[in-house]
């Protein structure tokens, strides 16, 4: 798994580039990403990764950026 | 005794609280001594009905029993019918409370705070489906979270891996000093709101609303005034009810989430339920339209998956509105916001594409406006005085 699979990934989920540009971006605060957009996510990682990130796991505070969010799951895999 | 009701009841939560305040002065614990505090203004609360305390008790063991009984079940199996009649045994008694009123039973079994106990229930069950519960839980920890006394009326709804989280923390003297001091200005907060504002707006505007007011307004201004009027007094009653809880909780080390978060001042209606009662909208949001959608898009039953998203919110809207009563303007209000909230997606994914509304202070301004009456509107549907 690479970071550009992610971004690339969140770049389809969100429908915007801007995540490329600024990978420090709070998805949640910029209304790039809202539940819905959260489950689309999920669902995409467990087909891309196969890393299954329970919804309960998937804290906002914590999964805000795509950084974040590539750290998050490096750490799972 | 109804849980901040009165000056009594802040008087004798004050004493019982001060070894609390002296212990976290000094950097001490105070868990044990908390949890026995709490037992005793429980029975405060709940004393003057034999019927309720009984109730009470025995709902409580049963959803303990639920609880510790399916962790070291799904630690070796995890099969789904065992998962789903777990969680419908859960809200087995809510519904209950609910339902055998329309049937002529009152009072058989009902007391205050059967739901807040109900959804942090659940949510253990859920979470401990998910596996995020392994560690063996302790029976008076669990039990000291579902009655926990300063949210046990009417929430803020807490998870129990943050309540825990904080439970096994002591703060330094310097931190409790900091904890105590914003709980103690909540506390404040929550005087302001429930006891002036909301005391205002009830005995010098609603209660002469709509059609009291001696002709200084007409049958329709009237009706508007009420509209207004009650949804000012919903909010500062709520949150001022909330801010105590929140207040308290602090004091006792347990740092409770908030329930509002300035709602009048939501751009639209997406970001108001992120403000208002967020305790119950996340829990809504996390375990009942985020699960059935995950779910939904799994099964590929429905290929588009924006039906999905909208039959979700259908879906949470829905129960929130049954959830506040079966009666029909909580369900009509549900439904409601169900439209709104579909209607501003759709709005937000048109505009996504077509670029018309753009993000200025203008139109930040103009989203604050309608959101604002398209809320009161719901809460004039939530009062009830329509039908």
């Amino acid at each position: 798994m690479e970071k550009q699979q992610i971004l690339d990934m969140l770049v389809e989920i969100c429908e915007d580039d801007i995540i490329l540009e600024n990978p420090d971006l709070d998805l949640f605060e910029e209304g790039l990403l809202d539940s819905f957009g959260t489950i689309n996510l999920l669902v995409e990682i467990e087909n891309r990764f196969n890393i299954s990130v329970p919804i309960t796991d998937f804290n906002r505070e914590e999964w805000n950026t795509p950084n974040r969010i590539a750290g998050k799951l490096a750490e799972r895999q | 005794m109804t849980p901040y009701g009165n000056i009594l009841f802040f008087i004798i939560i004050g004493i019982l609280l001060l070894p609390t305040v002296i212990a976290g002065l000094r950097g001490k614990p105070a868990k044990n001594y908390n949890i026995l505090i709490s037992i005793l203004i429980l029975a405060l609360i709940f004393g003057n009905s034999l019927n309720g305390s009984i109730s009470l008790i025995l709902f409580t063991v049963f959803q303990l029993l639920l609880i510790i009984g399916y962790q070291p079940y799904r630690s070796q199996k995890n099969n789904s019918y065992v998962f789903i009649s777990a969680v419908l045994l859960s809200i087995l008694p809510l519904v209950l409370v609910k339902v055998l009123p329309l049937l002529g039973l009152h009072h058989l079994f009902g007391f205050l705070g059967v739901s807040y106990i109900t959804f942090k229930s659940v949510q253990m069950i859920l979470e401990t489906r998910d596996g995020l519960l392994k560690e063996k839980i302790s029976f008076i920890e669990l039990a000291y979270f579902l009655l926990f006394f300063p949210t046990v009326s009417s929430g803020p709804i807490d998870r129990w891996r943050r309540f825990q989280k904080d439970l096994h923390t002591i703060p330094s003297g310097e931190e409790y000093k900091k904890l105590l001091l914003s709980g103690i200005n909540y506390i404040f907060v929550g005087f302001l709101y429930k006891f002036i504002l909301a005391y205002l707006i009830y005995n010098y505007a609603i209660v002469f609303l709509p059609d009291q007011t001696y002709n200084y307004l007409t049958p329709f201004q009237g009706q508007i005034a009420y509209m207004y009027a009650y949804s000012f007094y919903l909010f500062f009653d709520f949150a001022g009810y909330s801010a105590f809880a929140v207040g308290v909780s602090r004091i006792m080390g347990i740092q409770t989430p908030v329930n509002f978060n300035r709602p009048f001042s939501s751009r639209n209606i997406k970001d108001f339920w992120n403000r208002w009662h967020m305790s119950l909208s996340f829990w809504f949001r996390d375990y009942v339209y985020m699960r059935f959608v995950f779910w939904m898009t799994k099964k590929k039953w429905i290929k588009n998956k924006y039906t999905i998203s909208y039959i979700g919110f259908f879906l949470l809207f829905f129960l929130m509105g049954i959830w506040h009563g079966l009666e029909w303007h909580y369900i009509v209000y549900g439904l409601y916001h169900a439209f709104l909230i579909i209607s501003f997606d759709k709005f937000e994914r048109w505009n996504k594409k077509h670029k018309r509304w753009p993000k200025n202070k203008w139109t930040h301004a103009i989203g604050v406006f309608i959101t604002f009456n398209a809320v009161c509107f719901g809460f004039y549907i939530f009062s009830g005085i329509l039908f």
